[in-house]
């Protein structure tokens, strides 16, 4: 089979995924969710007024064609209209993609190059002090909840110390850094002490391989077997853990745009929670599964491509 | 073949010394964990937090977190040991009571989850074929959706409180343990030990529930650290979203009154909560290292 059969066959494989994912999404909010209806219009509403909203939403279809709406939603991306703000959700999403992006990018970059670092160094000094240290510390810097990082980090270096803008976001290229500094450091503090782990475990694996014992036997430096040999085989996992990441970037990063009011798809999806706005929220759900389904063939792929080892079956 | 030839040779010898010095995988794991020091400590650190929300939940200690002990906000010092909240209630004992929220969440959500991973993902591995295929797909769906997401619309479709969080932490959680039970099942379900009750005439779930189950049970212990400190710091974000435990202290809520606190300078609630947190979910990660040292070898030292 070639690589173009390959990819083909796995897009076709995305659709039972897609309708399974719908089918979650539709039995949570449209049969368990309590009646979008009586949220809306509380509880002194008429029972006409409740007929007449449950008609505008679109909950007197059957329960088929609401789900056929969810997946149709999928494709064409028309999520509708958000009940608070009365927007176009795609309208919403596509105002709020760039400003999570400043954020989760860079961020998403500067720690992954930090956490590949550090995991080469850890494992070129595996069983010594510095390995153990790193990795206690790496375990210590997880066992604090995420919200700490973001209060501790505002509080106190934002607004007592002054160094970085409390909260606020400006558009346009050089002006909006400010206001992502503090948010990308705290990012790299969460996603340092997971990926470091990762990284050490993917690197170990490689170190104790038969080919790295023939390249020592060599006579080949630590240095030359760990930065051609090692990183070069260790690529395909590191590929792997960092395309499957990217999808969640698109979520941007919920509490920290909420904290620091940066106007993304993370601030609209949790102002979507304290509304209950289920439009919102599905619209939001929806978007990340697919991102996540056409992600993971991406991954698939590459890992054909980066290791013709991996049969194509 | 060279793997049956030291199997049985292993079985002439544990023949022939009768059992008689013969250590399960159990002996030898727990062995190794009482070796180590820093697992031996965060296994009594995890028992004594469970001590004391067992206490807590009893109402023997900290049944008086709702008095007001002194003035609003008082700072920590030797009157108030953590300060005092808004309310001018114990700091201290809303960190002991929020215990009892923390550990029955994690306790909970792990056992919700770790049955719906094992029974899935044995069915899986098991029976392999349609069914494998439909419960592979379930999972492949449920993966997709961001865990995040997934929580925030179950706790909104379930309502506030305590129940509706351990469901929906539990149902969040169980696809790695289902994945990891499914593959080690499908391992083993063709060794010549389950070939072997099979031929003594063991039915289908005697087989898996008697023979295989205890060969991937450790796959359970691991994963049931890692889960009940996921579910601790899941929460905290949870109570942020406002769809947190309602009307007792839980270190969530105190972290998210901090956020309004900080400004005036009062940061004693959101430390207290912090370490109460860090200290145990710390002890949970070591804890399930050393716990996947000491039970999954192949592992060992990574």
């Amino acid at each position: 089979m070639n690589l173009w059969q390959y990819i083909l066959r796995r897009l076709f494989y995305i659709i039972p995924t897609i309708l399974g994912v719908a089918l979650i999404i539709f039995i949570i909010f449209n049969v368990v969710a309590p009646d979008p209806a009586l949220i809306m219009l509380g509880k002194h509403a008429t029972v006409a007024q409740i007929a007449e909203l449950r008609n505008e939403l679109g909950l007197n279809k059957p329960m088929w064609a609401q789900y056929l709406d969810i997946v149709k939603s999928a494709f064409t991306f028309e999520f509708g209209r958000s009940w608070t703000t009365k927007q176009e959700i795609i309208q919403m999403i596509k105002n709020g993609a760039i400003p999570s992006l400043t954020l989760t990018l860079p961020a998403f970059i500067l720690s992954t190059v930090i956490a590949i670092s550090i995991s080469l160094v850890v494992s070129f000094f595996r069983g010594k002090w510095i390995d153990k240290c790193a990795v206690f510390f790496c375990v210590l810097l997880m066992s604090v909840t995420s919200l700490a990082y973001i209060l501790f980090g505002q509080w106190f270096f934002a607004y007592k110390l002054g160094w970085f803008e409390i909260s606020g976001y400006e558009s346009g290229f050089p002006d909006f850094i400010p206001y992502v500094v503090l948010p990308v450091i705290i990012w790299i503090i969460l996603s340092i002490g997971p990926d470091v782990r990762f990284y050490r475990t993917v690197m170990l694996d490689e170190i104790y391989q038969d080919y790295v014992r023939t390249a020592k036997a060599k006579g080949l430096s630590e240095r030359v077997i760990l930065f051609k040999h090692v990183l070069k085989n260790a690529m395909i996992p590191i590929i792997t853990f960092v395309v499957i990441q990217i999808p969640f970037l698109i979520l941007g990063a919920l509490l920290l745009e909420s904290f620091f009011s940066i106007p993304g798809l993370g601030g609209i999806t949790l102002n979507g929670v304290y509304n209950s706005d289920f439009p919102v929220i599905k619209a939001m759900t929806i978007l990340t599964a697919m991102a996540y389904i056409i992600f993971s063939v991406i991954t698939d792929v590459l890992y054909t491509v980066v290791d013709p080892r991996v049969r194509l079956k | 073949m060279s793997q049956s030839n030291i199997q049985s040779v292993e079985g002439v010898e544990i023949e022939e010394t009768k059992l008689k010095n013969s250590k399960s995988l159990w002996d030898h794991a727990l062995e190794n964990i009482f070796r180590d020091k820093m697992a031996v400590a965060s296994l009594f650190i995890v028992g004594f937090y469970a001590l004391i929300s067992v206490l807590s939940a009893t109402g023997i200690i900290a049944a008086d977190w709702a008095v007001e002990v002194g003035p609003s906000y008082s700072a920590p010092g030797a009157d108030y040991f953590f300060g005092t909240d808004i309310f001018g209630r114990s700091v201290f004992t809303k960190m002991i009571k929020g215990t009892e929220v923390a550990m029955s969440v994690g306790l909970v959500a792990a056992i919700i989850s770790v049955c719906i991973g094992v029974v899935l993902g044995s069915i899986a591995g098991y029976f392999g074929g349609k069914i494998d295929e439909l419960i592979v797909w379930f999972y492949t769906c449920f993966q997709s959706i961001p865990t995040i997401m997934l929580l925030v619309a179950l706790s909104f479709v379930l309502g506030r409180g305590l129940v509706s969080m351990y469901v929906a932490l539990g149902l969040t959680s169980w696809v790695n343990l289902c994945r990891l039970i499914r593959g080690e099942v499908m391992r083993h379900k063709n060794r010549d030990y389950v070939q072997a009750a099979s031929a003594l005439g063991g039915g289908h779930s005697r087989k898996l529930i008697k023979h295989i189950f205890p060969n991937v049970s450790h796959l359970v212990i691991i994963n049931f650290s890692l889960m009940f400190q996921t579910a601790i710091k899941t929460e905290v974000i949870l109570s942020y979203l406002g769809l947190g435990v309602q009307g007792r202290p839980s270190w969530g809520t105190m972290i998210d009154d901090a956020k309004l606190e900080l400004a005036r300078g009062v940061w004693w609630q959101l430390g207290a909560a912090t370490l109460a947190m860090m200290i145990v979910v710390l002890s949970l990660n070591i804890l399930g290292d050393a716990l996947r040292d000491a039970l999954d070898p192949k592992l060992k030292g990574k």
